[in-house]
């Protein structure tokens, strides 16, 4: 076994993490207590391990990590807490955009994403930021509106 | 869990390659993961050393140089989605970049990765084949380029050796009467492996006839294949609604389908049908369908 030690920055706190060669960053990142980083298919394909890596939105099933030292990584308990909840999280509450919860950080991830590069988006363009994101209970409609909402509020 | 390996990461690229050729034939590059990572999970490859070339030196960036467009292997679809010169110099490659699974993957799948992957349903391949793209494939002792019809061996098969890695991808500049486009069918909007995928490339003379012409078919054959005979049809021609009944069943005969999760092969021989006659037709009006490769989309 290839063990190391990374660095990563979660959410503004640094880390250091022994990992082995076939560790996935979704796999350290739990390990780390971030379990708002949440493990569904890991092949890609549902997003619910979605975090902001270096600023872009991608799914940390896909990389090992290895490859991530010294990477800045954000996951959505990173934007906003209970008391202080970030505009997206609060339109998620607002609109029932969530039931089970499971994709709920993905999307909000991929969203976070979506708005720091288009403040304004269409709900074309909504629908494309969340295409890697599966969710299975709400049909996309009150997502699609809580990232509206979320939009137009922080346009306030 | 993922299967052990080993985990070599190099700094620079003659340390990659170098890494290569000690642990070849067992060994596997990896750059974004979206297909080596599933794949080791699923034990399709079970390679003993993995080399992370990611963010390694020299196989970055979109660059025009001597008549050529120049990527990178490591440029990922995101960039490729993003970046002026590819809108304007390589449209049918932005069209399927468009589509590409999602922004999460195209956010870290490569252009190098894709084609080495050698998927038969690679969105990347038949806009790359169609612009006449070449491959620069290289080890420590030199570098060769090799044209994208002669990549592709078999599913899952290239004529890249396991020492050598892709280091670049070029095209030359399409003429400015160049016209392009790309159409894929999936099972849904996004997120899902092409059916049938085509794309096509026409030069249009002075006269307004054919005068260059590439077609690619993608997920009908076990690689991306060129429609030669298609090509043959139209060129000297004008392109007309007349001609496209005609040689879309002659682009079709360049298809073998097979049945696969996704579809039957008989439902494919149809649909491939349908989509090199809409592809054809976007050519027709490139201001609204099509690409006009010498601008932007």
């Amino acid at each position: 076994m290839q063990q190391k030690v990374i660095t990563l920055t979660i959410n503004d706190c640094e880390h250091q993490a022994a990992v082995q060669s076939n560790t996935t960053l979704l796999q350290v990142l739990r390990r780390l207590g971030y379990t708002d980083v949440k493990s569904g298919c890991e092949k890609g394909d549902c997003g619910a391990c979605a975090v902001l890596y270096n600023g872009e939105a991608m799914n940390s099933c896909l990389i090992l990590a290895q490859q991530a030292d010294g990477a800045e990584i954000v996951t959505n308990a990173g934007l906003g807490t209970l008391e202080d909840p970030h505009p997206l999280q609060e339109a998620f509450a607002d609109t029932g955009a969530v039931q089970c919860g499971y994709c709920t950080p993905g999307m909000i991830i991929s969203a976070k994403a979506l708005l720091d590069r288009n403040p304004n988006p269409t709900e074309e363009e909504i629908r494309e930021a969340i295409a890697g994101n599966l969710c299975r209970c709400t049909g996309y409609a009150q997502i699609v509106d809580a990232v509206q909402m979320a939009s137009e509020r922080m346009g306030e | 869990m993922l299967p052990q390996f080993e985990l070599l990461m190099p700094d620079t690229l003659p340390e990659a390659l170098e890494m290569l050729a000690d642990r070849t034939p067992d060994v596997r590059p990896l750059a974004g993961g979206t297909n080596l990572i599933p794949d080791l999970r699923a034990g399709t490859h079970r390679p003993g050393s993995v080399v992370n070339v990611e963010g390694v030196g020299g196989l970055g960036g979109i660059r025009q140089e001597d008549g050529y467009i120049v990527l990178g292997s490591g440029v990922t679809l995101a960039e490729v989605l993003s970046d002026d010169l590819i809108a304007e110099h390589g449209g049918v490659l932005a069209q399927a970049a468009r589509v590409f699974a999602n922004p999460l993957v195209r956010n870290r799948a490569t252009v190098g990765g894709n084609l080495g992957n050698a998927s038969p349903a690679a969105d990347t391949a038949p806009p790359l084949l169609v612009l006449g793209a070449e491959v620069e494939l290289a080890t420590n002792d030199g570098s060769r380029w090799v044209a994208l019809e002669d990549f592709f061996v078999h599913v899952c098969d290239t004529v890249c050796e396991p020492m050598e890695l892709i280091t670049a991808v070029r095209w030359p500049l399409p003429s400015p009467r160049a016209v392009g486009g790309f159409r894929k069918l999936m099972l849904r909007k996004s997120m899902a492996i092409s059916v049938v995928s085509a794309a096509a490339q026409i030069t249009l003379d002075e006269e307004g006839c054919c005068e260059d012409v590439r077609i690619a078919l993608g997920a009908v054959a076990p690689t991306p294949v060129r429609a030669y005979e298609a090509e043959d049809v139209l060129r000297g021609q004008r392109l007309d609604p007349d001609l496209i009944e005609e040689v879309t069943p002659v682009a079709c005969g360049a298809a073998s389908c097979i049945d696969d999760v996704r579809s039957s092969a008989k439902y494919r021989e149809r649909v491939t049908d349908v989509l090199v006659r809409r592809l054809l037709g976007d050519l027709l009006h490139p201001d609204t369908g099509g690409t006009r490769c010498n601008r932007r989309s």
